[in-house]
């Protein structure tokens, strides 16, 4: 990837996005309600938003790496999404919970929220890009302090 | 004897609006995720526009590490703002119609310009609190919805798997509290 990118690459992305924003609309996961109604035990619908989601990647994520070497738009072979697993997982998981419960928006559908009118949502949205600030700024925060020797100035 | 009675109204209790409205759209999802995949090879997730947005604005370390794949989120986040966009012309407005799709009671319709768009009720402060919790969790959680519930969990990744269950579980406890402390809508 980098300085070559395929004519095709952002084109795919785009439609790659179309979809997924689309079936955020449609299956009503753009509104905070539905999401809230699920946690509250009143609709186990979004049971079938993330499960049939995740039964189509993975069938694709099983079949294409058998199937084709290097994907075409930017050569690269086919991987799956595994991160490592530490604390921060539950830490982070946790923290993300309590937001998800209390509010009934995530990334992706908070985006979509947007799409279909909602614009109320963009609380939601200045809120997020606020925490993944906030952590951002600590962590480099972090970083920086373990690169330097302690008490240089 | 109870059997024809009970399954329904088990059915009705468990799924008020039906599920092939959520079904459809969790295989459009899975099917926006694929072409992504098929094409580039690229696992996408929501989340980490937030962080690669960023770098844009602010000189931290933490941010500049998404400079490559910051532009291409960007696409791909407005991918999904049109996407919803197109549903809200068509089937939210009543434009196009199915029998797989039903629609919702929630939230407050509004007719702009012949459109129909679609407000939450659900009170700001819950929307601002929960968005940097959100905000702040996705990034030290390595994921979200998207990112661990549809890619990771499709990759069979146990790391996933874990984050997936411990935000489900919170994200339901938070809920029922909030509910059993009157907090509505």
């Amino acid at each position: 990837m980098g300085r070559n990118r395929h004519p095709l690459f952002m084109p795919l992305i785009f439609v790659g996005g179309l979809l997924f924003g689309f079936g955020l609309g449609f299956s009503h996961m753009a509104r905070p309600e539905v999401v809230l109604n699920f946690l509250q035990f009143e609709d186990f619908g979004l049971l079938f938003v993330m499960g049939g989601a995740a039964v189509v990647t993975g069938i694709a994520f099983a079949l294409v790496p058998r199937l084709f070497d290097r994907a075409p738009l930017t050569g690269d072979t086919y991987g799956r999404r595994l991160k490592s697993f530490d604390r921060n997982v539950l830490i982070g998981g946790a923290i993300f919970g309590v937001g998800w419960g209390l509010s009934g928006i995530c990334p992706g559908a908070a985006y979509a929220s947007l799409g279909v009118g909602n614009v109320t949502i963009v609380w939601a949205l200045a809120g997020m890009f606020v925490g993944a600030y906030l952590q951002g700024y600590w962590r480099s925060q972090r970083a920086a302090s373990e690169t330097t020797p302690a008490g240089a100035d | 004897m109870g059997t024809e009675l009970f399954v329904p109204a088990l059915y009705e209790s468990l799924f008020p609006a039906g599920i092939s409205r959520y079904a459809v759209g969790g295989l459009l999802v899975g099917l926006g995720a694929v072409v992504i995949y098929l094409g580039t090879g690229i696992t996408a997730g929501a989340s980490t526009f937030l962080e690669s947005t960023l770098s844009y604005v602010s000189d931290q370390s933490r941010f500049q590490r998404y400079r490559a794949s910051r532009d291409w989120r960007i696409v791909f986040t407005v991918g999904i703002v049109a996407g919803a966009a197109v549903y809200a012309l068509t089937f939210q407005s009543g434009l196009v119609s199915s029998g797989l799709y039903e629609s919702g009671a929630t939230g407050q319709l509004h007719d702009v310009g012949g459109v129909t768009v679609w407000l939450t009720d659900v009170q700001p402060w819950r929307l601002f609190l929960g968005g940097i919790l959100v905000g702040i969790g996705t990034r030290i959680g390595k994921g979200c919805t998207s990112g661990h519930g549809v890619c990771g969990v499709g990759s069979a990744s146990k790391t996933s798997i874990v984050g997936v269950m411990t935000f489900l579980i919170v994200a339901i406890g938070t809920a029922q509290v909030a509910m059993a402390l009157g907090v509505s809508p």
